[in-house]
């Protein structure tokens, strides 16, 4: 099947098999690899892309669901080299360790913000619910989302 | 101005920030072909009959093999570089099971294909006719061989190791005032590092090469072990871990899968990868710990310890891995944690199961003997009658430096603090006003109880002084290396033989070699991860890279700078000994203005227009660091719950962590791996189980099913620190990956049981689960009427 969709500013088509993951898409059709794959059950969130502003899980939907759409990956979060909030908080806050698990939780909390631009401690907890982490405990990563937002931590 | 010590920011964050990393899946391999395993669905059976035939004639599919089809391709079975005992039974293991299946996951057949989704659907295809046998999932019934695994052995025992017996132990039980008697589960754990496993190998078919990519911790032993299990020269393998997405141990082997790869790229002279599915991995990745644990204190009337016996059997699973047998030698010195007892007994018994092999997850051993000394010194406490602060004050071993303390398992600890650490984490977490809220929420009847855990532990890491491990029959050594190369800029570049996957090691050993040299950690870049690159090192586990990698770095630097001086002195037409290097820069005592900065040093060894007669020109050195005894890092953690006695919910309303791993190379990065470590540990306690059902069924084998914490079951972490210099190495320091998972396991569990002593709970399983927790609250109020 024919898709369409504008991945971080770039619009381009490709025949695709119906059951190709938009995950899949990402990495292996256009190369963007800073998106993860770490689990199968939709459980771990490495894979959080921006779909139309919004959060998803590209291991859960197609790619050809994505038609249409605008995605915006790690690869396009940053502006000319210059990191985006959400990235420098991560770096200023050591909200990273392996970084396998750092591209899906960057683009959960900017999405995050975008919904709940003063989150509390545990709204930014509830909020990043979906994305797992093995290196922090993530103390560092909630320090950093609240640091990006403005808000005390 | 010195940079260690600093809360320098990681250089390695930009590349993972902009995506930019590549992580063994990531890479693209032209032509690589794709794998995927056929595993066994049974526990244990007897493999009849294979036919590949349909999956031959699946679309894209390359190849088939079963375990028999490669039966030459190896040239050994899989390695186990640990037999921890002469006698130590240790099955043969190949990547291909080749006539029975030993665990669910056990891989029988190999698809290869020419993409990843092809070699699935042909994997489908793949005929097994299997003959069912019993499975071994109970360690107890696992060792009255009712049901033998390994034919050949006889036996589902491996080993029994002990450390010698002292004499006169039985007497000292039964004079004892106190005796506790406790038996604690170790269940099994999932590692479940983010990124998955995966290793692609690239052949120079005509010359005779192999590239080896793959999600390793351990870059320099897997080329050993594939030189020797493919009876391939070591000189003919290159392994390169490129990023890599946590280990935790569990990257710490050599798999079926590499090996596996290996042979097939050989055979099939094209590249070949494979990267394991999440669920996959559940099976086929090691798990951790997987012990029961009888442990037995004798104290005085005051709870002064007189004598601890411990008696382990552990949980092998199918095979023996590369480091499995050893996992409870590394506790079996420490399960008397930070307390003295004169009579001190160990012995541990592993057994095989069909179930997946264990191995090293962070922690390794140690944990194990945390929990259990430090879950039974609570029990001690509370049969004493004092608070569980109290007995562990009148059993500490007294503050030391080397070489004043010899541990009752005869271990030279190199130096503590116990007590300092426990009155800081006390202060720090209010502990007297806890308990006074305590009693008070008793005295009002809350359904809501409230509890305390201590945990204070000593443990032994930066694996390790090479005779030692000699002595334990580890099949390596316990050194690393490092190379200091001053470039003609004087711009340096540092090779390390760690090999880091999320531990900041460019930035800390940045740190080192920049103060030692005088320069900016800006102009140190680290190499390291490429056996090409770094030819000798013996990688990241046992928390020894800071203590072991670390010390080897700063000495190399120290010997670049010693021949610097040789030449600057030349340079100066000074004695060497009237040279002052501070700053980066060399002065000649007394004469502020002869001076020559180490860079210009590093131009002039690279010109050697002028150097000393028989000076070799290039400024660069290698040091290689045998550590003359462990490091003991310690502290104390306190857990503060809240156990629902209506829903058995815990909840965690405070942790206070105070670590002691000596001095700090970065201290932002310390806290990251402490907050880390906790959150392991207290995933154990709380959420996490590899459970089995009665077949040998992994019944949470996915994400969805086994409870890896999210941020929204945590706490933040309230952290302190000690600081007392280890003296076995010039930076003073000790490790700390794998202390807060040490720690942490037990300070929940006692403040878990510490909730609801009064309702009768002296124990809780672990993972301490609602159900299990509300269970076990009935079971008490039963028992109480």
């Amino acid at each position: 099947m024919r898709v369409s969709m504008t991945v971080n500013g770039q619009t381009g088509d490709h025949d695709v098999e119906p059951r190709l993951l938009l995950v899949f898409y990402l990495r292996e059709v256009l190369g963007l690899t800073g998106t993860k794959i770490g689990c199968d059950t939709t459980s771990c969130g490495a894979c959080t892309v921006l779909l139309d502003g919004e959060s998803v899980k590209s291991c859960t939907m197609f790619a050809v669901q994505a038609d249409g759409a605008d995605i915006k990956t790690i690869e396009g979060l940053a502006t000319n080299g210059t990191l985006h909030p959400m990235q420098q908080a991560f770096h200023e806050n050591h909200g990273l360790q392996c970084g396998f698990c750092t591209a899906g939780m960057v683009m959960a909390a900017v999405s995050l913000l975008e919904e709940q631009p003063n989150p509390s401690e545990a709204d930014v907890r509830e909020g990043l619910e979906g994305n797992l982490c093995r290196c922090t405990g993530y103390h560092n990563i909630v320090k950093a989302v609240l640091a990006a937002s403005g808000t005390p931590s | 101005m010195t940079a260690v010590g600093e809360r320098l920011l990681r250089r390695e964050d930009a590349p993972i920030l902009a995506g930019e990393s590549r992580y063994v899946d990531d890479l693209d391999i032209p032509g690589a072909l794709h794998v995927t395993l056929v595993r066994s669905p049974h526990a244990h059976a007897r493999i009849n009959s294979i036919d590949t035939a349909p999956a031959m004639a699946m679309p894209g599919v390359v190849a088939v093999y079963t375990g028999a089809d490669l039966e030459g391709a190896f040239a050994g079975p899989l390695p186990c570089a640990w037999p921890v005992t002469p006698d130590m039974k240790n099955p043969p293991h190949y990547p291909l099971a080749r006539t029975k299946a030993a665990y669910v996951g056990d891989a029988v057949a190999a698809v290869v294909a020419q993409t990843r989704t092809e070699a699935q659907d042909a994997a489908g295809e793949v005929v097994v006719d299997y003959e069912v046998l019993p499975a071994v999932i109970d360690l107890e019934d696992a060792l009255s061989d009712r049901v033998v695994i390994h034919d050949d052995l006889g036996t589902n025992a491996s080993y029994t190791w002990a450390l010698p017996e002292p004499e006169g132990l039985d007497e000292v039980f039964a004079g004892a005032a106190h005796v506790v008697k406790e038996r604690y589960i170790q269940q099994r754990l999932i590692p479940m590092a983010m990124e998955p496993r995966g290793v692609c190998v690239v052949p120079s078919p005509a010359g005779g090469t192999f590239t080896v990519y793959s999600a390793t911790q351990v870059p320099h032993i897997l080329k050993i072990m594939l030189a020797l299990t493919m009876g391939v020269s070591e000189a003919k393998i290159r392994v390169i871990a490129p990023a890599v997405g946590g280990g935790f141990g569990s990257k710490l082997n050599v798999y079926a899968e590499e090996a596996l790869c290996f042979a097939l790229a050989a055979k099939l002279r094209k590249p070949v990868r494979w990267t394991e599915e999440r669920s996959e991995g559940a099976y086929s990745t090691i798990q951790g710990r997987g012990q029961i644990q009888d442990i037995e204190l004798a104290a005085d009337e005051s709870g002064k310890l007189k004598a601890i016996r411990v008696r382990l059997i552990g949980d092998m699973g199918a095979y023996l891995q590369l480091v499995a047998p050893g996992i409870p030698l590394l506790g079996a010195f420490l399960y008397h944690g930070v307390y003295h007892a004169d009579a001190y007994s160990f012995s541990c018994t592993s057994v095989f199961t069909t179930m997946t092999p264990t191995d090293a997850y962070r922690g390794a051993g140690r944990p194990e003997a945390t929990y259990a000394i430090e879950r039974a010194m609570d029990t001690l406490a509370r049969q004493v009658g004092v608070d569980p602060a109290e007995i562990r004050r009148r059993n500490y071993i007294a503050p030391f430096v080397f070489p004043d303390y010899t541990s009752p398992a005869g271990l030279a600890f190199d130096s503590g603090n116990y007590e300092g650490s426990l009155d800081k984490a006390l202060d720090l977490v209010d502990y007297d006003g806890l308990r006074k809220q305590q009693s008070e929420r008793r005295g009002e009847g809350s359904s809501k109880h409230l509890g305390i855990g201590l945990s204070t532990y000593v443990e032994m890491c930066g694996l390790a002084p090479s005779r030692v491990l000699g002595a334990l029959s580890f099949g390596s050594g316990g050194w690393e290396s490092a190379t200091v190369r001053m470039q003609p800029t004087g711009k340096v570049e540092l090779v390390t033989g760690t090999t880091p996957h999320g531990q900041a090691h460019e930035t800390c050993w940045s740190q080192i070699v920049g103060d030692r040299l005088g320069i900016a950690p800006d102009d140190v870049e680290v190499l390291h991860s490429d056996t090409a690159i770094s030819p000798h090192g013996l990688d990241t586990y046992g928390s020894r890279s800071l203590a072991v990698g670390g010390t080897a770095a700063a000495l190399a630097a120290d010997k670049v700078v010693a021949k610097a001086r040789t030449i600057a002195a030349h340079q100066l037409e000074a004695a060497e000994d009237d040279l002052e290097f501070s700053g980066g820069v060399f002065t000649v005592k007394g004469s502020p203005d002869k001076t020559l900065p180490i860079q210009a040093v590093a131009f002039g060894a690279f010109t050697g227009h002028n150097l000393p007669d028989g000076l070799e020109p290039t400024l660069a050195a290698s040091a290689t660091f045998d550590p003359p005894n462990f490091v003991f890092p310690f502290g104390t953690h306190v857990c503060v719950v809240e156990v629902d006695e209506e829903t058995g919910a815990v909840d965690v309303l405070k942790y206070v962590a105070v670590d002691d791993c000596g001095n700090q190379i970065n201290p932002m990065v310390v806290e990251g791996q402490i907050h880390g470590g906790i959150t392991q540990g207290l995933a154990q306690a709380l959420f996490e189980e590899a459970a089995y059902d009665s077949d040998g069924n992994l019944m949470s084998a996915t994400l969805a099913d086994y409870l890896v914490p999210s941020a929204a079951e945590l706490p933040n972490f309230q952290l302190g620190s000690t600081c007392t210099p280890s003296p076995t190495n010039v930076l003073g320091v000790k490790g700390i990956g794998e202390a807060g998972t040490i720690a942490s396991t037990p300070a929940v569990i006692n403040a878990i049981v510490d909730a609801l002593a009064p309702l009768g709970v002296m124990d809780v399983a672990m993972p301490a689960s609602p159900q299990r927790v509300w269970q076990t609250i009935q079971t008490a109020k039963g028992e109480a009427r």
